[in-house]
This record gives structure tokens, sequence and C-alpha cells, in this order.
């Protein structure tokens, strides 16, 4: 059915969620009073439904499969639809479903949640064109789209300072960091005379005399992929910007904005600056990557043990998780065997934390909501009020520690042994170390709502509501981590398929 | 299909009894945990398998779907019985309706919590019984820890956070190092496996299809794979020094949890040093045969001696289950007929004991609220029943003939004995391990002395009397079950010896 449309419509993924996003603003226009907040999420969310729901059926379809005739180049080739492109805006549409549905109950007073939600959505959209952008130009613009939206949702409690300062903080470091980026892709056009990701691969080749301004253009490239998935050198601005921000936002950005961040640095690195060019060149960005990833996980974990904040603790275990993902960028070689096995790991890894983060964060979301505070002592004994959620809050905890029974185990493991299959056995030693490391600050959480007594017999009675939609959302969440364990099958071959695509 | 069905529906009881008002959650857990024990008793009657599961014997009940491809291994839902497994598995079945029961009187908060956990442990332990793929075997492994950790750490005694995370800690960390052992032996055979399944794996080293792997030689990485995965299980079993997790563990957790904890909680430990170490690695086993029972020696005196040197009920009877397990090492690494399947068969005999013992303490418990030996004396007086069934239960613990005690036990000094072949001076071991149940007989019997007869003395506030009906009948089954096992033997031994015969054999013994 799906090779009967004309070839647009593999672009429609990222069209639905576009013209939710609009449809939104429409209805806030045109009819003011009825944009009440449960219809405005409802629209929303219903969006991002058909957004996710087309993607599948695409991937199914194999849409942009080298069975099917390969992937599907539009405008000039500025876009390019493959596997990989639909397999995070899968993602993207997931995890955007998911936050609306949180964000209903999380601004059930707030006077005007409308903005919101079509932020979000437009956010969305940019990160949906991130996937198939195949144009260095296209990648920037999409890169800006997903960036503005983000700081003012950041900032969205216009009367809230922590709100406002993270919005600021966000702002500037990611206003350098863009800066940096387009200065490094006008260095690589430079270089290579192109824009299009396959003409300056082959520029690459024949770079000859222009290497040094190449290499520049391409760390500086590193660096806007650095801020864009928070890893270091350019993760200062993520505890501050997810504690600062509302929770589902920083749901938002950790999952999501960190899923888009990847998917530019998977396809730019391998499209346009294959490894095998890249090394005769002079230039290894696999080592650049390599040091990232080990400094980025190692510096997000040990950050983390030390917080006595739950929100700040998951930021920067969203730092360490940005390692990991790292790991499928470092742990490819010119030719190697295993380079597809790598890559597909990490995206499969990215999915799977896009539903075990966007969970965990949702539940801080909920105890926001409640107001019964923000450290780990605050949660003490909520199992005894809330332990449904608190069940589901244990499930995203182990299993972003990559305990066996939960998705998170596959996740990593598929991970760690693709590097070592393909001759990085000091990034899977060091992944595994801090894998270990990471369940000393992710255990305090399921001790304290388990096992801790409340400081105070008083101190649970916030917990006075059950707000549905985070509820459903976080439920949900869980569900998909545990269902994912199983079902890891389709995931990790979908993955592999998408990137055995790039190389 | 029987075996997915049974686990199925204890994960399904599992969420039904979570999701059950906590008036009834105890008797609706009861009753369905009654399912599974059935089913395993179908199992039974059913069971047609010769040789071991994992070198090349009939698997019984076997059921194999595929899953997932890890760099070309696939694997698979991969579930099967055999001699040594299914022992293990009644037994579980058989244990938790007990435990069940035993935990109607002393859980009496969130009780629908507590059994829903209860039985998605059972699940899991099935699990871990029955499943032939590494990885399937794996996720059920750790999947236990997880109710056990709020088990203990929820419903535990004054301590019981230290204890739960204590024992979380332990056991996960030797659960990577032993992960870690093994992948390696999976690396070193390389293309020779296409699976995680255990039995190919098995007879790929049978087979000495061991390579170099990261100019490691495989004689190294086979032993140091050998040392990571003994450690990993040692911890669980547990062996001394590595012990110490099991005393507060055991003090801590309500009496339910203590009696799935001595009961399966630690026969996993040794059935995967059975499973793993010893039925994959069998020449490095030979090869550290002196070590290792020095390990077990010890165990059993030092475990014996700190059981000595209690002064409270239930680390005792902690304590003396560090002693029983260096037995079943013993047994194993003496690489005998009866030295192999006499472990296998204490492996069930002490998971019945132990049982029985901790029930036990946790019925005078529940009368006393207290355990010390200095504060009670002359129970006898007040609850006759249950400290006759105490009393037969020490007794079965010090081996006495015609319980199951003495049937492992003597099983394994049999075959212990004349080991020279495999285990130089293998009379000394087994006669120091002999030993120790001469001290078993002396802190049980000392400790019985003084708390159970003589004039009644306790000091209450209200008056103590014989245990309500639903405590003691879980004590009278157990007890049944023991001595019908040590009068009979053959009931699963036969088996055993059939599934132990090729792990025997696979041993390659010069002298």
């Amino acid at each position: 059915m799906v090779d009967q449309l004309p070839q647009w419509a593999a672009l429609a993924p990222v069209l639905a969620l576009a013209a939710t996003g609009l449809l939104l603003l429409l209805i806030d226009a045109i009819k003011p009073s009825s944009r009440s907040n449960t219809s405005m999420a409802g629209t929303s969310a219903l969006g991002a439904l058909v957004s996710l729901a087309l993607t599948v059926w695409f991937v199914v379809a194999g849409t942009g499969h080298e069975d099917t005739g390969g992937a599907i180049y539009l405008l000039a080739d500025a876009i390019k639809v493959d596997t990989m492109a639909l397999f995070f805006t899968a993602i993207f549409a997931s995890v955007t479903a998911l936050v609306v549905v949180a964000a209903h109950d999380y601004f059930h007073d707030h006077e005007s949640p409308a903005e919101f939600y079509s932020l979000v959505l437009f956010s969305a959209t940019g990160m949906a064109l991130l996937a198939v952008a195949n144009s260095l130009a296209v990648v920037f613009v999409a890169l800006e789209m997903v960036s503005l939206p983000s700081y003012a949702l950041v900032g969205f409690l216009k009367k809230n300072r922590g709100s406002v300062e993270a919005s600021l903080k966000y702002f500037l470091v990611g206003a350098v960091s863009s800066a940096i980026f387009v200065f490094g892709i006008s260095l690589v056009y430079a270089a290579t005379g192109s824009l299009i990701l396959s003409d300056v691969a082959e520029g690459i080749e024949s770079v000859d005399g222009l290497a040094g301004v190449a290499g520049v253009g391409i760390v500086m490239m590193i660096g806007g992929v650095a801020f864009k998935t928070a890893s270091v050198p350019f993760h200062f601005w993520a505890p501050e910007a997810y504690e600062g921000a509302p929770a589902p936002v920083s749901a938002y950005l950790s999952s999501a904005s960190k899923a888009a961040g990847f998917v530019v640095a998977f396809r730019v690195f391998t499209e346009a600056f294959p490894v095998g060019a890249s090394l005769s060149a002079g230039i290894d960005w696999v080592l650049a990557f390599g040091i990232l990833a080990v400094v980025t996980m190692t510096l997000g974990n040990f950050a983390a043990v030390v917080q006595t904040n739950v929100k700040r603790m998951l930021a920067y275990s969203s730092v360490g998780h940005a390692g990991y993902a790292l790991i499928g960028l470092a742990a490819i070689s010119a030719g190697g065997s295993g380079n597809d096995a790598v890559m597909g790991a990490a995206m499969a890894h990215l999915l799977v934390y896009g539903f075990m983060n966007t969970g965990a964060f949702l539940f801080v979301a909920m105890a926001e909501r409640w107001g019964v505070g923000r450290t780990f002592e605050d949660y003490a004994g909520l199992a005894k009020r809330a332990p449904i959620a608190c069940v589901a809050m244990a499930v995203f905890m182990f299993s972003l520690a990559g305990l066996p029974p939960f998705a998170g185990f596959f996740s990593k493991y598929f991970l760690f042994m693709g590097a070592i299959d393909n001759g990085f056995v000091w990034l899977a030693a060091v992944g595994a170390i801090n894998s270990v490391i990471s369940l000393y600050y992710y255990s305090r959480v399921v001790k304290a709502m388990f096992l801790d007594d409340p400081s105070s017999p008083s101190a649970l009675d916030a917990v006075d509501v059950r707000p549905t939609g985070l509820y459903g959302a976080v439920i949900f969440a869980a569900v998909a981590t545990v269902l994912l364990l199983p079902g890891f099958g389709p995931v990790i071959e979908t993955a592999e398929a998408a990137a055995a695509a790039l190389f | 299909m029987i075996i997915e069905a049974l686990i199925g529906f204890t994960f399904v009881a599992a969420l039904l009894v979570l999701l059950a008002p906590n008036e009834w959650a105890g008797r609706l857990a009861f009753a369905l945990s009654l399912v599974p024990f059935v089913g395993s008793l179908y199992l039974w009657s059913g069971f047609e398998a010769g040789g071991n599961a994992l070198t090349g014997g009939t698997i019984a009940f076997e059921s194999q779907i595929e899953w997932l491809e890890i760099g070309g291994r696939s694997v698979s839902w991969f579930v099967g019985l055999d001699g040594i497994s299914l022992p293990l598995v009644v037994l579980t079945t058989f244990l938790v309706p007990l435990a069940i029961v035993s935990a109607w009187t002393p859980i009496d908060t969130r009780q629908s919590q507590f059994y829903g956990l209860m039985l998605f442990m059972e699940a899991n332990l099935l699990g871990v019984f029955m499943a032939l793929d590494f990885f399937l075997w794996f996720i059920f492994w750790e999947a236990v820890l997880v109710p056990m950790y709020f088990l203990i750490g929820v419903w535990g005694g004054p301590r019981r956070k230290y204890a739960a995370i204590k024992f979380f800690v332990y056991t996960n960390a030797a659960s990577l190092v032993m992960f870690i052992g093994f992948m390696a032996l999976v690396f070193g055979l390389g293309d020779s496996v296409s699976s995680f399944g255990l039995p190919e794996i098995t007879q790929a080293l049978a087979a000495g299809e061991l390579g170099m792997w990261f100019g490691i030689p495989p004689e190294t990485l086979a032993m140091a794979a050998f040392l990571a995965m003994f450690f990993g299980f040692a911890v669980k079993v547990p062996v001394v020094p590595v012990h110490t997790w099991l005393p507060d563990a055991h003090v801590e957790a309500p009496t339910p949890v203590s009696v799935m904890l001595a009961g399966v909680l630690l026969k996993m430990g040794t059935y995967a040093l059975l499973r793993f170490n010893f039925t994959m690695l069998p020449d490095q086993a030979s090869m550290l045969a002196i070590p290792i029972a020095v390990i077990a020696v010890l165990s059993v005196i030092y475990g014996a001696m700190l059981a000595l040197a209690q002064k409270d009920l239930k680390r005792i009877v902690a304590y003396s289950s560090v002693s029983s397990m260096g037995y079943v090492i013993l047994g194993l690494v003496v690489f005998t007929e009866y030295g192999v399947g006499g472990a296998t068969f204490q492996m069930v005999a002490h998971g019945l004991i132990s049982g029985l013992m901790f029930m036990a303490v946790g019925v005078v418990y529940n009368a006393t609220h207290t355990r010390m030996i200095d504060d009670m004396a002359g129970m006898a007086d007040r609850m006759p029943i249950a400290v006759g069934i105490l009393v037969a239960g020490a007794f079965a613990y010090m081996g006495l003939p015609l319980m199951a005690g003495f049937a492992g036990e003597f099983f394994i000094f049999v075959g212990a004995f004349g080991a020279d072949a495999a285990l130089p001076y293998a009379p000394v071991f087994t006669a120091l391990a002999m030993f120790g149940i001469v001290i078993v007989a002396g802190y049980l019997l000392s400790a019985m002395q003084k708390t159970l007869f003589g004039p009644f003395r306790l000091e209450t506030d209200y008056e103590v009397g014989p245990a309500p009906f639903h405590d003691i009948a879980p004590l009278g089954v157990l007890l049944a079950a023991i001595i019908v096992l040590g009068v009979a033997p053959d009931l699963f031994f036969e088996m055993i010896r059939d599934a132990a015969l090729p792990v025997v054999e696979g041993v390659s013994v010069d002298g």
C-alpha cells in the first residue's frame, strides 16, 4: 500500500507533527474560549500518536529500506527518508505523546497552557526534520527549530526564578554552541564544496591541502553535537536546565532532544565524514568520540553519585547515558565488521532510554505535582501512599542501571557486546564499570521510596491527588520498559538494519 | 507448553494477589500456589529424561522458541528438565505454599504486596531451574533478587534496610563477576557455537572448541572463567569467607522469607555451581579440587563453630546452613556418582530441613517475641506440638537415619571417602567434614536443652499458649516429607544419579 503513495508521503510523520502544531495555534487563535487544557493536550497527543503510527507503518512496510528501493530522496537531495530516520522519529513521537499527556496534569492550574503544547509539537517537528536531513543546511535549520522552542519551554514557568535562570543558561550555552556548529559547517563547506552529505564525503576523499580546514570544521561540529546530546564538554547546561525546567520539559529534553542530537551525529559523521576517508585525511573523529564517551559517562556517573536532589541526579544520569550512546560512534572502525551492530545497539539503547528516562522524569513531575519535595529524603515512604507509581519508578531505576529483568539490560548489553566484538574492549569495560557505579544512586531512590520511613507522619499528606494523565503516562512507560525485554528482537533488528544502511 | 503454563500461571497469580485486598490475600496466595505444586507433580509423573540436559541427554518437556540474535549467536526461550532440575522444581513449588501459610501469623501489614512478591519470586525461581539458555537463565536469576530485596527490606526486623542492601550488593556484584566469566567463555568459543543454549556451549567446551581470545590462551581463559564463575556462585551459596551477608539477611528477614532464602535461594548457588563450573569445566574443577575442598571443609567446620557461638536461635540455624552447604560443595568436587548425586540430593534435603527449622523457630518466636536463648526456657510445656516438631527437625539436621538429611550426607560421605582419584587426600577431607556433624549435634542439642526443656521461664505480660493450627500444619507436612524422602530416597535419587553420571564421566581422571 505504501508503494502506491507519492514520494513526498514519506515525510508524512514529520508533516503530521507540524500540522498538529499549527492546528493548536489555529484553535488558540480562532476560538480562545475553547482552548481548554484538556482539548489541547488531547489534540497534541493525538497528533503525536498519528505520527508514531505512520512511522511504525512505514518501518513495517519497509519505506526507505534497501529491499524496497532504498532511501527516498526529496527536495534536491536535501531530505533523505530511510529506516534510521523512521526509527528516530518513532522515539520522538513516543516521547512527545508521553510528555503532553503528563503535562495535562502538570499544568492543570496554569493560565495558558496552550503555548506549551504547540512549542513541544514544533520542537518535535524540528527533531523529525533533523532525522531526515541530508544536507548540512537542513541540519542546522532543523537543529535551531529544535532548540528555539526548547529555550522557551525550559523557562515556561515565567514566575519561577529557577525556571527562568535555567532557560537563560540553556540559551547562552545553546547560542554559543550553535554559532560554533554553523561555523564548523561553513569550514567543511569551504573544504569540500558541498552541503549535501554524500557530496561532502566525496570532497573529504580529495580534500588534500584543505584537510586542516575540514578538520577544524569537524571538531567544531563535534562541539555542536556535544551540546545537543548533553555530552562533555558542553554538558554544563544540562543539570541546570533539567533541574530548573518544569519536569515534563526535563523529560522531553533529556530523552527526545538527546536522541535528536544523536541522529545528527550518527548520520552526519557516517555519511559525510566516512571513517576511512577521514582517517586518510588525518582526521580521527572516532578517537575524539571515544575520549568524549569515556569522559562523559564517567563524569555523569560520578556527579550523579553525590547529588541529594532526585531531579539533578537524573540530570547527571542523563549525561552518563549520553556517554553510553556515544559508544555507538566511538566503537566503529574503517570497514569494521561490527560497525552496524554497535551503532544499531546505540540506537536501540536510545529507544529504550526514551521510555525509561521519560518515565523517571515524569515520576518526578508527579512528585512536583503532589508537592512532596525534590530530595531523596522527601521521597521516603512514598510507596506507602502511591504503590503503583513507585513500582513503576523502581522499574525505571533498575532498568536505567541495566539490571536484567528490564529492557535496559539488553540495550546496554548489546551496546557493550557490540563494542567488544568490534575490538573496543576498553570502551565496554569503562561502560560496565560505570554501570555498576550507577546502581548505587539509582537504588537510593528505590530504597527511599520503599524502605525508608517518612520524616514525619504528615510528610506524605501532600499525596492527595491521583493525576490520571501523569499516572497513565508513567505506567505506560513502565509497561513499555518491561515489554521491550521480550520484544527486543524486532527493535534491535530494525536498528541494526538502519545502521547497516549508513556504512 | 506445560512449563510455560506453569511459569506463566505463577506470574499471573502474583499479579492477582498483588491486586487483592489485604484481608484475604494470604488465603488467595495459598490457594493459587497449590496450582504450581500440582503442576510440578504432573511434571514429575510424566518425567521421561535420560542423562544430563547439558551433556546431550534427553531433555524432558523441552521447549524452544527463537527470541533474538546477539552478534551471530541466538538467544531463545529454551526450557526443559532433567534429573537435577526436576527435584529442585518440586522443592520450590512444595515450599512456597507452606511458606505462605507460615506467613499468615507474622505478616500483618501490606499483605497483598507480600504474598504477591512471594509468588513473583517463585515464578522466577522456577525459571532459574528450568531455563537452558544462558540469557533466559540470567534474567530469571537476577529477577529473583528484586522481590527478595523488598521482602527483607520492607517486612524485616529492625536492621532490615542494612540487611536488604547488603544482600542486594553482595549478590549483584557476584552476578556481575560470574557474568563476565561466562561471557569470556562464549567469546573464547567464537564461531563454534551459534546460540547461548547451555547444552550447546557445554558440548562445545567438552569438544575442546575453546580458542584464543585477545591473545589469551584457552587454558588460561577457561581457568579465569572458572574462577570468576566460582566466585559468583560461591557468594550465593554462600561459602566461607563470603558468607557474611547470609546471617544478616536471615536474622532480619521474616520467617517465610527465611524459609525461601535457606530452602531455595541458596540452592540456586549450588545448582549453578553444578551446572556451570562442574559440568562445563570439569577439568578446571579437578585441577582446583584441593582448594575447593578446603573451602568446603572450612565452610562446614567454621560455619558450625560460628553457630556454636550464637545466642539467637535464628542465627544458629542461619550459620548451620553455611555448614550444610559445605557438604554440598564437597560432594560436587569429588566427582563420583554418589558425591555429585548426593550433593544434589542434599540440596533438596537441606531445603526441606532448613525450611522446617526456620519455620519452627518462627512459630516459637510468634509466641515469645524473642529469639534469644537466654530469655526463655521450658517452651515444651506451653507449645508441645511445635516443640516436638522442632526437635524432630533438629535431629534431621544432625543426620538421623531414616530422615532426608541422613540420606544426603551419607551419599556424600560414601562418594567422597574413596574419591582419591579426583581429590587427593579425600579421606582426610571427608573425615574432617564428618566432624562437623558432631559440632552440629553439639549446638543444636545445647540450644534446645536451654530453650525447650526444663521449667518454663519467659517474661511476658500475656499467656503463652499452643500455636494455632495453621502455624503447626506446615511444620507437620514438612516433617512428613523429610521422613518420606529419608525412607525412600530413590524417589529422587534415581533420577539425580542418572543426570549426575554424565557429569562424573566428563572429567578425565588420570590420577
